[in-house]
């Protein structure tokens, strides 16, 4: 079974976030990037899938150095090789440009499965899986969180509000992680050792065949400007005996902030 | 020319979507700006007798997909419906409330319309007849102002953010029914298992009294889900409890959880870790109940209780109760 997992580097979710001068970029200095936590699961059960058919696992990332990293990461855990897009045109892409590039690099890989994270920590969009399975035309399950593979027939569960679907069919197919799918490995210090010793392939928009085509002003999403969300204003302490607390809270979410 | 807006309605079992509704409001108020009119698409089978709800906040038309083909929700198949629905409208934006459906559903559309997508927006702006769209990014830690140079663009809209406008059973928006072949459904949606005794949804509940670690264990839901009872409110958690297994998945506010953006979120014995905040800071009226005057939560909220939430927030149902009674 070949399986493709497509995988980003974001900054660490506990990271302070300020809004670079550019007004377009956030500030990167202090920031330590991490694999996206939603990727974490859409690795382990690339892992997993493989464990039971054999077979070959990929991770694909595009970014800046911020991504050899976390392809490395990618490789410690156990994936067997990784594919980097790097390209100065490539970057801060909006989904449907990242969605026609990554569908670009796994096209001709006779893929059975890809795997990605159902969102990425940054721009939050969880809109580049659906639009990758329409431009690889696969069938896909986007927030899987229980996935049974038998005879290249899957049945996956997906969380909508207030139940849970089952949705089956063929491979191949892409899948979206959403927690609750597994409990993703940390990697191993002897899969930290092969780590270093795989290979990441680079590819740049040139090697792709797509130079050109995904320059900003071609874009058809931009980013005009990033800002910092509006103070809150300061909140109010309620003070004074338990009951008068509770008596308290009331009338001003009546009185006051009229809520209720 | 592209023009108007059209608006996915997302119907399951017969009920409309209140989100969608929201999405729909937000669409009549700007089209003065877009130009041309406002249009619907519903998608299912049996669906014909929910044009009368839709039609109440004014649509011009309404396109009915209406087949035993869409009685399940299949990506493909919707896919399919919402294409064409696009294809008859011609819309210069299309959209959608953010929904487990629209997160399946909507960028698929766009991809196969070759459109760009701007998902989770909570506030649009007109300049002219072009429209931008804010959306929160890295968790609400900042936000992104967004820009569209398409004649197409598709929007989905974070749930309780639009007003819903006031609806009006005189308008009666023309009705026109669409055949749609669903073509090959490839994955196919079996059963559908409900959650365990939720009964209102923490994702478009205007009211969220949700629980965390200093609730001290499962046994003491109930104490949270009184006051639940007495506001209509739907009872939300932290990763942590839900991590712990005092509670289902489903009730999870935050990163690796729901967003929301309810009127008022009482957070009871939660610390107000980043990844909790990231799901909830947009909520307008917020209550942090922690016994730590310490906790982050407290620097987030509207009004703070320093104490015991298991003997505040009784104090806090009963009070209310009382007051319920009074009217
Ligand atoms: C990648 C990632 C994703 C995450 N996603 C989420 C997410 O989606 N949602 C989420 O919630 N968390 C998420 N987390 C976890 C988050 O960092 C915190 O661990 C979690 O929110 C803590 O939950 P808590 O506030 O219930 O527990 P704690 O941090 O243990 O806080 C319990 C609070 O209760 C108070 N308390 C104790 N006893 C009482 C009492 N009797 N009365 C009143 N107050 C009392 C304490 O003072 C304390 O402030 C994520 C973490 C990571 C790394």
């Amino acid at each position: 079974m070949k399986i493709a997992v497509c995988i980003k580097s974001v900054p660490d979710t506990e990271a302070k976030i300020k809004v670079a001068g550019d007004s377009k970029n956030i500030d990167t200095a202090d920031v330590r990037f991490i694999t996206n936590p939603y990727d974490e699961f859409a690795i382990e059960e690339a892992l997993k899938l493989k464990e039971k058919f054999g077979g070959e696992t990929v991770a694909i990332a595009i970014g800046g150095n911020e991504a050899t990293e976390v392809l490395r990461d990618s490789l410690a855990r156990g994936i067997d090789s990784a594919i980097h897009v790097k390209d100065a045109e490539l970057e801060n892409l909006d989904p449907l440009s990242t969605a026609k590039i990554l569908a670009n690099v796994i096209k001709e890989g006779g893929y059975d499965v890809v795997f990605c994270g159902q969102q990425g920590v940054g721009g939050d969009n969880s809109a580049v899986p659906s639009m990758l399975a329409e431009f690889l035309d696969m069938p896909q399950v986007a927030m899987t969180v229980k996935l049974e593979v038998t005879d290249n027939k899957f049945k996956a569960e997906r969380e909508i509000e207030g139940a849970h679907e089952i949705v089956e069919g063929n491979l191949p197919a892409l899948f979206s992680a959403q927690k609750g799918l597994n409990e993703p490995r940390y990697p191993s210090i002897k899969g930290v050792m092969a780590a270093r010793r795989k290979e990441i392939a680079v590819k740049d928009a040139n090697a792709l065949g797509v130079a050109g085509n995904f320059s900003a002003d071609k874009r058809k999403m931009r980013l005009k400007q990033m800002v910092m969300p509006p103070e809150r204003p300061q909140g109010k302490l309620i003070d004074g005996d338990v009951d008068t607390q509770a008596k308290t809270l009331v009338k001003l979410l009546r009185e006051e902030a009229h809520v209720i | 020319m592209a023009q108007g807006i059209l608006v996915f309605i997302e119907q399951r079992n017969g009920q409309v979507r209140k989100s969608s509704l929201e999405a729909l409001s937000e669409a009549a108020r700007l089209i003065g700006n877009v130009g041309g009119s406002v249009s619907a698409v519903v998608v299912g089978q049996n669906v014909k007798g929910l044009t009368a709800e839709i039609s109440k906040y004014k649509p011009a038309k309404i396109f009915v997909v209406d087949s035993g083909d869409f009685a399940n929700y299949s990506t493909e198949g919707y896919a399919q419906a919402v294409t064409e629905a696009v294809k008859k409208a011609d819309p210069a934006f299309v959209f959608s409330a953010q929904t487990s459906m629209a997160k399946d559903l909507i960028p698929r559309v766009a991809a196969r319309l070759d459109a760009p997508i701007a998902t989770d927006v909570t506030e649009i702006k007109s300049e002219g007849s072009s429209l931008t769209a804010v959306k929160p990014m890295y968790s609400g830690k900042a936000y992104g102002v967004y820009e569209f140079a398409s004649p197409l663009v598709f929007l989905t809209l974070r749930p309780n953010r639009f007003a819903l406008a006031a609806a009006d059973a005189g308008h009666q928006a023309q009705v026109e029914d669409l055949a749609v072949a669903a073509g090959n459904i490839r994955a196919k949606v079996g059963e559908v298992h409900a959650a365990k005794g939720q009964t209102i949804e923490v994702s478009e509940a205007p009211i969220i009294v949700a629980g965390g670690r200093g609730i001290k264990g499962p046994e003491n839901w109930p104490v949270l889900q009184n006051l639940c009872d007495v506001l209509g409110a739907a009872l939300g958690a932290s990763r942590a409890v839900v991590d712990a297994g005092w509670i289902d998945h489903q009730h999870q506010v935050g990163q690796t959880g729901k967003t929301v953006s309810p009127q008022l979120y009482i957070a009871c014995g939660i610390s107000g870790a980043i990844q909790h905040l990231a799901g909830m800071s947009s909520s307008k009226v917020i209550v942090a109940i922690n016994k730590d005057p310490e906790a982050p939560i407290f620097k987030h909220a509207t009004y703070g209780i320093v104490g015991d939430v298991l003997e505040i927030v009784p104090k806090v149902t009963e009070e209310l109760k009382h007051m319920n009674g009074k009217n």
